[in-house]
């Protein structure tokens, strides 16, 4: 963004931001986006800008994540991977720790690497650890069609996969809640379309707009927020037409229906949260990991000391943890929101010594 | 987890299957989540599969947005001048 730019919509974010006003972005993207191109520096002191479970790594459960490493350890088990999912801790280690104890647990870029996989190691079970929200329960969905099509019976899915808009009903319905607006996920978006985000503005007041991920198009869509809420006229809005069409993406929402029901999911540090979750429907069983394996998920309690839950729900901010920079760091994290790239912990230490934040309570 | 990046779809195979390039990156990527796939068409990609085609951005809206802006911050930005 140039600095003509910049100064505009920090002037124009000024004068908007007329009363104390609280913003969370959604999406774990953003908030890396945010950090990295230095915007906070722009925001007027009444904007405070924090970061809701838009981190499909940080808000896996601390249960689920103990179910798919206890999977990874059995006999003919190959479990794969998207990369972020390899630091995460569970109670007893991280699948990157399994994978060097032995294990074979490997990362993949793309849900359909399976499928060659299940085709090269016929003797060999192949497991896709299905993890994140909308925008990538659709692949999940076209692996287990295919698979059903060729008829491979040594591949199956554990599906984690999470739904966002049932998130923000949760979070709009918590007590005490004090979000004016939401930076909505951009690319969750790109799916969804406009119509299951309607709700917020509509049964709860709260602002929303659709945003992007360049430094414009995030301070256009904050200037979208703050016009909202000082006209008290909270809607939806989009600032991402390039890639969003208000219907969504009719083909990849029919194929998770095709492939997932609706289902009560646990959330990390939220709890579990009613039609969140996607679970694999009857007629794709044999691709069920956690039916196929009977893979236990249990309530676990948080690591010890470890605030991620209150983090991930926007009610503090990662200086507020005790262990945050000394205990819990991107080398040796505690909990899953310094262990992502689009962690609110991470992005907090990584980017948060430049100068546009400050540090002191 | 949800970052998506713009590729230009250089060839296409009958499998559903594309080859799509970012940069100097040249990838393999499903197009089973997008109708009509053509080359040249730029997408999103995320997590390996082209999420959503690219259309050029609604300039007309945007330049309204900035003439707003310009005028929601007119008399700051003269102290810039």
């Amino acid at each position: 963004m140039s600095s003509d730019r910049a100064k505009l919509l920090s002037s124009a974010l000024r004068r908007l931001a007329d009363r104390p006003t609280t913003i969370m972005e959604v999406c774990g993207t953003h908030t890396v986006s945010i950090f990295r191109q230095g915007l906070r520096s722009l925001f007027p002191e009444n904007l405070k800008l924090i970061s809701g479970p838009g981190c499909p790594v940080c808000v896996t459960s601390q249960g689920e994540i103990d179910g798919a490493i206890e999977l990874a350890t059995r006999k003919n088990v190959v479990m794969a991977t998207y990369g972020d999912m390899m630091r995460v801790p569970g109670s007893n280690g991280t699948l990157g720790e399994l994978r060097g104890s032995g294990s074979d647990v490997r990362v993949v870029l793309s849900a359909m690497e399976t499928l060659r996989m299940a085709e090269e190691m016929p003797h060999k079970e192949i497991v896709f650890l299905a993890v994140g929200f909308e925008t990538t329960a659709p692949a999940t969905a076209a692996l287990l069609i295919e698979a059903r099509k060729k008829n491979l019976d040594n591949l199956s899915a554990l599906c984690l996969h999470k739904r966002v808009p049932p998130a923000l009903r949760a979070l709009s319905e918590t007590d005490g809640n004090r979000v004016d607006g939401f930076l909505l996920p951009g690319h969750v978006a790109v799916i969804l379309g406009h119509e299951p985000f309607k709700f917020i503005p509509e049964r709860y007041g709260i602002a929303c707009t659709i945003a992007g991920f360049e430094a414009d198009e995030i301070m256009l869509a904050l200037v979208d927020l703050l016009e909202q809420i000082g006209k008290n006229r909270p809607s939806l809005t989009s600032r991402y037409d390039k890639a969003v069409r208000p219907e969504g993406n009719v083909k990849a929402v029919d194929l998770m229906n095709r492939v997932f029901n609706t289902s009560t999911s646990t959330w990390r540090g939220i709890g579990p949260i009613d039609e969140s979750g996607m679970s694999i429907k009857e007629e794709y069983s044999l691709w069920d990991g956690s039916r196929k394996f009977d893979v236990a998920v249990r309530n676990m309690p948080e690591p010890k000391g470890c605030r991620c839950g209150e983090i991930l729900s926007g009610t503090i901010t990662p200086k507020e943890c005790p262990l945050f920079g000394t205990g819990c760091t991107p080398i040796t994290p505690v909990g899953p929101c310094m262990v992502s790239s689009e962690g609110t912990c991470s992005a907090w230490y990584r980017y948060g010594r430049k100068g546009d934040l400050k540090w002191e309570s | 987890m949800c970052l998506a990046v713009p590729h230009v779809i250089i060839d296409l195979a009958q499998d559903g299957s594309a080859m799509a390039k970012a940069g100097a990156i040249v990838r393999e990527i499903r197009t089973d989540l997008i109708d009509d796939p053509s080359v040249g068409d730029t997408v999103l990609v995320h997590a390996g599969f082209a999420i959503e085609k690219v259309s050029p951005e609604d300039s007309e809206e945007l330049t309204a947005m900035w003439d707003k802006i310009r005028e929601l911050a007119g008399e700051e930005i003269d102290e810039f001048r």
